[in-house]
């Protein structure tokens, strides 16, 4: 019962930040301030863990690929799927829902402990809107964000595989190129504009309606991370399903 | 003015105001006193109409909350100036994007008239310097005062302050209330004040209203309050050992 209301309050939050809106000349640097705490503020995380990750998924491929039969490219094949299909839109996403999403739900709650949401709101202003909206939009550059994620993931995994002996450079391009679906990289940002909408909304809702003071922002930052990797691999789970399921 | 007729307002079926009325006027400082958890703060957020009560009205210079729409609604907390207990400054913010920010909001003035009137409330509270400051770069008193800039700044009708001199030293206490007693005859508004203090009381209570367990237990001004023989209000007025003394005084002049 008390998830069916949290649900229920949620998507009532969600049509309470797109009415009322803050005047745009207010907004519109809201928006810039969060694209760079939000997008370009996580490009350095981002890029570390792609390039690492791509290059062990990369390792790993090669390490069990013990029959002679199976040809090299197939770590490059392999390390390309890996990173376009799931690790940059999905376990990227996951990663930023500690980042971003404990960033999101701890600085609005915060406001809230602090009273500065109560001020908003006395002042008549649709603090939802105000908070949570330029969110929302910041988090549409978050695909940009994924797709170096993918790049760098990609160049991770040439470097380990190459560099580390495993295949050759040509072999790894090759590897790459073998039975490439153009539709892969749409399911893959459709996914990620998804994810972002949740990574912008779930943190904020826990932000927004938590309850107490300096100890429950905590709390709430974990709750929100933990809903919001849920929520990710609940939706993955469908997207999958209905994208790419026969 | 303030017109407030048997409010009531619970919390998970728990009562926490019972039919209280009252009248909150123009041009005066009116306290709302009480002990802890006697319904002061509910009763001001219900005020601000932050909590819809489930019985009775509250009116604003003779209209109804209840019966205005949301766009009334919303222009009337444009006309409603609110001081928190904590500040509430937005830190993010310095004291000048702080003031401001009422201004940004609601209106249309040019960033020059914004400024200007920035300045003349900020002086108006005694802080001529801190403009480019932080909240978390000014003592408590200074974010007082800021607060009341922020709250003063659009020239509202209505000034509601939480506990203003919470967490402040008797000194600056006194000079914050004087301010806001100055302000509340300079700009003539209805001011709501909710306290414990008994300086402010005695200070600046031109009009109290004393909560006990959600029920009004008595109002008058700070003149009668130490003259009542009601029962909540001397237990209550009277807990402090100097005012005990003081009591024992004025009982010694009168036989």
């Amino acid at each position: 019962m008390k998830y069916i209301e949290a649900i229920g309050k949620y998507f009532l939050m969600i049509k309470e930040v797109f009415s009322r809106p803050t005047k745009w000349s207010i907004m519109k640097n809201l928006i810039l301030k969060e694209i760079d705490d939000l997008v370009f503020g996580s490009l350095g995380i981002l890029i570390f863990i792609s390039f690492f990750v791509g290059g062990v998924v990369a390792i790993q491929t090669a390490l069990n690929m013990d029959s002679p039969l199976l040809p090299k490219n197939l770590i490059g094949f392999a390390t390309r799927q890996s990173v376009i299909l799931e690790f940059a839109p999905t376990f990227t996403s996951i990663i930023m829902a500690g980042k971003v999403g404990s960033y999101i739900t701890s600085s609005i709650g915060t406001m809230r402990v602090t009273e500065q949401i109560d001020a908003l709101e006395v002042m008549g202003v649709n603090a939802l809107n105000y908070l949570v909206f330029p969110k929302i939009i910041a988090m549409l550059f978050y695909p940009f964000a994924i797709s170096i994620s993918m790049f760098l993931g990609i160049l991770g995994g040439w470097a380990g595989s190459v560099l580390g002996g495993f295949t050759t450079s040509a072999e790894f391009t090759e590897g790459l190129q073998i039975g490439f679906l153009p539709f892969h990289v749409f399911y893959s940002f459709t996914k990620t504009f998804i994810f972002a909408f949740v990574l912008a909304t779930i943190p904020s809702y826990h932000g927004f309606y938590m309850r107490g003071g300096a100890l429950e922002v905590g709390k709430a930052s974990t709750t929100s991370f933990v809903w919001t990797s849920v929520v990710i691999i609940i939706l993955n789970y469908i997207i999958t399903q209905m994208l790419l399921g026969k | 003015m303030i017109v407030v007729e048997d409010l009531h307002k619970s919390f998970d079926g728990t009562p926490i105001l019972k039919g209280i009325s009252t009248v909150f006027e123009k041009g005066k400082t009116n306290l709302i006193i009480g002990q802890s958890g006697s319904g002061k703060t509910v009763f001001l957020k219900s005020l601000l109409g932050l909590f819809t009560p489930e019985q009775g009205a509250i009116s604003y210079d003779g209209v109804s909350y209840g019966e205005m729409d949301d766009e009334q609604q919303r222009k009337l907390r444009q006309e409603m100036g609110m001081v928190f207990q904590g500040s509430a400054l937005f830190d993010s913010m310095t004291v000048e994007e702080n003031v401001m920010f009422p201004l940004k909001m609601f209106t249309n003035n040019s960033k020059r008239e914004m400024r200007d009137r920035v300045d003349v409330v900020l002086k108006r509270v005694n802080l001529v310097d801190a403009h480019k400051k932080f909240p978390s770069e000014i003592s408590g008193g200074m974010q007082k005062r800021v607060a009341i800039a922020r709250a003063i700044v659009n020239n509202p009708k209505y000034l509601f302050c939480d506990e203003p001199n919470s967490g402040l030293d008797p000194r600056t206490s006194i000079v914050i209330d004087n301010l806001v007693q100055e302000i509340t005859q300079e700009y003539d508004i209805t001011t709501v004040i909710n306290t414990h203090d008994m300086n402010s009381v005695m200070e600046i209570g031109q009009k109290i209203v004393f909560l006990k367990d959600g029920y009004k237990a008595w109002e008058g001004s700070n003149k009668e309050i130490f003259r009542t023989d009601n029962e909540a209000v001397t237990n209550f007025v009277y807990s402090s050992e100097l005012f005990k003394k003081v009591r024992q005084m004025y009982q010694e002049e009168k036989n």
